[in-house]
């Protein structure tokens, strides 16, 4: 069996023994040891990726091992993974072994909790290991179902509301996604010969281009639902708001990337021409995205909200990068998929902290934090500094590599697209310092904050695990885009 | 004709002898250890559920009006795995005292519409197929009305006997024209003699509208929630699933081998009946509080996934609805388990009522949640399978705007199966069902229903096994 699969079969094992322990304790601790286990792992899958290709391995895919399933209609577990995923997977280990030790104080069906959260990265890790297009489909779905319960039950404010419009919206885009696969996998074969949803034997043949331009903008649209893309971002502000601290965080840092990678991997990847075709209009729908969702966050005031619009702009970055369709751009699409990952979970685990001490998340009920709880508010300073792109943190990198990949282009419109995209670096500064000023500095506004405490043991390592990525990511790019860079060739080459 | 013929009608006749063991233990036993007869009955029907499964002759008797081909075997395994969980899930409510007197009743009135709907599936001849079609139906109306002294009870086994005396009524005139067209009622001679004109497509028609009616599409669907919710539990889901399933079995047998020259006409009529069917039962389903009613409705919209499986005429799509009513069964029947056993151990059926069960009753919730996943095709669960294939089905042969239209509705049913994994999950209640031990059948009756729903997507084999026994026009 390849160690793939067990990115699957670890949390599923995880899941099990949350199912035989006594009590919430216990539960956690199993959860803390399961996706330890899982981190490892992943570690030792990156680390096997970079010496296969120092050993001059070139296939588009490593890892492979597969599965016949479901035979008649040549349906297989197909796993393996290319530089892309492989950076995926690692974000993904961090952000629930990140996400678990927030949620380390949770009142309230605590094993259901940790249940559902790890059946939610259970799905997440399948989607990036797939390379068949119904596993693929079957483990997106299954990332996204749990949300409803992980919202519903344990959210905040207008939390059934939230949990509705969210899951409602994300499954409708999966909606859409399945008619796009079924024009992918029927038009799979336009020789003759057997169908198949294999995405590596699907991108070396050419799919007519009539069925590209249909079938493209269903693939398209229902990634970018997951994604962000205007105008069907409107469930993230609302889902992010009411959802509790662990889950915003897998949510926000994870689960919207699976948008943006399905977004090239599947549609763009395997309907090549037609992405040309249609470009512009998803073009000019990010853009929006980028800035709707820059200008959306200087007005809220409530933490979350901030935070959920800013997502909206960065993700919103990622598809506007992979729509430039050069290796630059590209690579830099992923490596903000990763630095906002890191930094958005990071954001939303700090806001969870303080909302836990201060139970408001209005920036103007709050004020001078910095001299009670030093600790959480030099990590919001560093998060924040990290989004507006600030030379030495990862979003520095990611930025830089995505703008100076867009302007590449000769071509008018995009150079126009870019500039009016790259308004929003200023714009995020605006907020970001806004909140900073507003929130942590200043004289403390309310008396009762003077007894509050710092972050705790856990809460320390579950903010440290994040700090130490995106700090990495921005003092030694290379290391990350090394692993990128070749991987982003193919799915590069077939665009132009 | 020898003995050995006989064993092509083996479901059939195992059936029959049940059915009079049932009849005599009836006649010997008395009234005191009539509860007994309940165990008994669950007993026999699993044997008769397992030796279905040995493998059988092929063969036709009665001059062709009988046929039975390993594709018809599988289907009445199905439903005699189906009608097995019903007899399981009925235990606990026949135990009640004012249905001491009439247990005997209830389990030959439901072997006799199985037998109906056996001969129904194997018939090779339309005089055949309309006499399994009453045997099915007459003695559920009066199952229906089994809890005579509750008016509902009463009211919902006359709505479905007139209903389906009218469905019959037209069923049989559209025969009668088809029969004036083709001088025959065989369906070897009718498939051969069929022609593209107006008298034949007139009788399609009439024929098409009759088996709506048993299927329960819309517009034929209006005694559907009435009668499930006059209807006891168990009848209400036997009504749901077997019967559904096995009106879904025949009429895609019928679609396929004796109407392939006229499939142009049907694919549009079967087009315009799937938009309707699950648009409108969706819809409906969207506003019930009343459990029943509410899988009533969604009943409906299933059926209506059904006929995606039916446009093609190919054979994954006959695959495909065999697959997806063996996925059916599962998990309607697992929402049903939990209903009649909240039903019988506090009389509540109304959604209101479910607030806060997780709290009180966890492992009734967590079924009942994965039925409705299976309902509404969410993974890992079986029903994500078959909706999918299903989808693909119908993608085979280009109907893409159908499948948009009909995964679009999925997420409105979504919307309405969340809605009781809301009431059970995330709202609160003042007075919550109260924490209760269900007894150990209601319990065996759900584990298999949720073994069902876990292992029939999973395990492919199944899948392959039906395709094989599958064929297209």
């Amino acid at each position: 069996m390849s160690i793939l699969t067990w990115l699957v079969i670890i949390p599923l094992l995880t899941i099990t023994g949350i199912l035989f322990v006594k009590d919430a304790r216990q539960a956690k601790i199993v959860s803390a040891f399961g996706m330890g286990i899982q981190l490892i792992v992943s570690a030792v899958i990156v680390y096997s990726y970079v010496a296969l290709r120092n050993a001059g391995v070139t296939d588009e895919m490593v890892m492979i091992s597969s599965y016949e399933w479901f035979r008649s209609l040549n349906i297989y577990y197909t796993v393996g993974v290319d530089g892309i995923s492989v950076a995926m997977i690692a974000l993904t280990s961090v952000v629930v072994f990140a996400g678990i030790f927030a949620s380390w104080e949770m009142d309230d069906l605590r094993k259901e909790f940790f249940i559902s959260l790890i059946l939610l990265a259970t799905g997440v890790f399948g989607f990036f290991i797939s390379l068949d297009l119904f596993t693929m489909f079957l483990f997106y779905e299954l990332a996204v179902i749990p949300m409803y319960i992980l919202i519903g039950i344990w959210g905040s404010g207008p939390k059934e509301y939230a949990a509705m419009k969210l899951t409602l919206m994300l499954m409708g885009g999966s909606a859409l996604l399945m008619v796009g696969l079924f024009g992918i996998y029927f038009n799979s074969a336009p020789d003759g010969g057997e169908l198949t949803f294999n995405i590596i034997e699907i991108s070396k043949i050419t799919i007519p281009i009539e069925a590209q331009r249909w079938f493209f903008p269903f693939t398209f649209v229902g990634f970018g639902v997951l994604g962000a893309l205007f105008p069907l971002h409107t469930w993230s502000p609302d889902g992010h708001s009411s959802a509790p601290t662990a889950v915003s965080m897998l949510h926000a840092g994870v689960l919207m990337k699976l948008g943006g990678y399905g977004a090239f991997r599947v549609a763009m990847f395997l309907m090549p021409e037609a992405a040309n075709e249609m470009a512009w209009i998803f073009i000019i729908l990010t853009t929006i995205s980028v800035v709707y969702g820059a200008f959306g966050a200087i007005v809220q005031k409530d933490l979350k909200y901030i935070n959920a619009y800013s997502s909206v702009s960065h993700c919103g970055m990622v598809l506007f990068a992979v729509l430039m369709m050069n290796r630059t751009a590209m690579t830099g699409a992923v490596i903000q998929m990763i630095s906002h990952g890191l930094m958005t979970a990071l954001f939303f685990a700090l806001i969870g902290m303080i909302y836990g001490r201060t139970h408001t998340r209005m920036i103007n009920e709050m004020g001078g934090l910095m001299k009670v709880i030093p600790f959480l508010g030099v990590a919001y300073v560093i998060a924040g500094l990290a989004s507006l792109g600030l030379p030495g943190l990862s979003g520095f990198v990611a930025e830089m590599n995505i703008f100076f990949g867009a302007f590449e282009h000769p071509d008018t419109f995009r150079r126009v697209a870019t500039i009016i995209a790259v308004s929003s670096i200023v714009i995020t500064a605006v907020y970001i310092l806004r909140v900073i000023a507003i929130l942590l500095l200043g004289s403390i506004r309310d008396h009762h904050f003077d007894l509050l405490d710092d972050a705790k043991w856990y809460e320390k390592l579950s903010i440290v695990s994040l700090l130490a990525g995106i700090i990495y990511i921005g003092m030694a790019p290379l290391h990350l885009s090394d692993i990128i860079r070749e991987s982003v060739m193919p799915i590069v080459d077939k665009l132009l | 004709m020898s003995l050995e013929n006989f064993t092509v009608m083996r479901h059939e006749l195992l059936l029959t002898l049940a059915f009079l063991v049932i009849l005599l233990t009836e006649v010997f036993t008395g009234e005191e250890k009539k509860e007994r007869v309940r165990i008994l009955a669950v007993i026999i029907f699993a044997i008769v559920t397992v030796v279905g499964f040995l493998p059988l002759p092929e063969g036709s008797i009665f001059g062709d009006m009988f046929r039975a081909t390993r594709t018809t075997s599988l289907m009445k395994n199905i439903l005699n795995i189906g009608t097995l969980i019903v007899f399981i899930q009925s235990y606990s409510w026949l135990g009640r005292a004012e249905n001491r007197d009439r247990i005997h009743e209830y389990f030959m009135l439901l072997m006799t519409t199985l037998i109906g709907m056996n001969f129904m599936i194997s018939a090779g001849h339309f005089l055949m197929f309309y006499i399994g079609i009453e045997l099915a139906t007459i003695p559920l109306a009066a199952l229906a009305a089994y809890e005579r002294f509750r008016n509902r009870s009463a009211e919902a086994g006359i709505k479905l006997i007139l209903s389906s005396a009218l469905s019959s009524g037209i069923l049989l005139f559209g025969l009668s024209m088809i029969y004036g067209t083709t001088g025959s009622l065989y369906f070897s001679e009718v498939a051969a003699a069929v022609r593209d004109m107006p008298l034949v497509i007139l009788g399609f028609i009439f024929f098409f509208s009759g088996m709506a009616f048993k299927m329960s599409l819309v517009p034929f669907h209006l005694w559907t929630a009435d009668v499930y919710e006059g209807a006891p539990v168990n009848v209400a889901s036997y009504l749901s699933v077997i019967s559904k399933g096995a009106a879904a079995f025949i009429f895609i047998i019928i679609l396929f081998t004796v109407f392939p020259i006229i499939i142009a006409t049907w694919e549009k009529t079967i087009w315009v009946i799937a938009v309707l069917t699950i648009t409108i039962g969706n819809l409906f389903a969207l506003r019930q509080k009343n459990m029943k009613r509410f899988l009533a409705f969604s009943s409906i919209a299933q059926a209506g996934f059904f006929l995606l499986g039916f446009i093609g005429g190919n054979q994954l799509g006959m695959t495909t609805v065999i697959y997806y009513a063996l996925v059916y069964i599962f998990s309607n029947l697992a929402a049903f388990g939990v209903v009649s056993v909240i039903a019988e151990k506090t009389g509540r059926e109304s959604m209101d009522d479910y607030d806060g069960l997780y709290r009180t009753n966890p492992g009734l919730s967590i079924a009942m949640m994965l039925a409705m996943f299976s309902l509404a095709g969410i993974p890992p669960v079986a029903g994500f399978f078959g909706k999918f294939f299903l989808f693909v089905a119908a993608a085979e042969k280009g109907y893409y705007v159908l499948v948009t239209i009909a995964v679009l509705n999925t997420i409105i049913a979504l919307y309405y199966y969340l809605l009781v994994v809301k009431a059970m999950f995330i709202n609160r209640n003042e007075a919550p069902i109260e924490p209760f031990k269900s007894d150990s059948m209601s319990k065996l009756g759900l584990a298999i229903c949720l073994a069902g729903i876990i292992v029939t997507g999973f395990a492919s084999s199944i899948f392959e096994m039906i395709r094989n026994l599958s064929y297209g026009i």
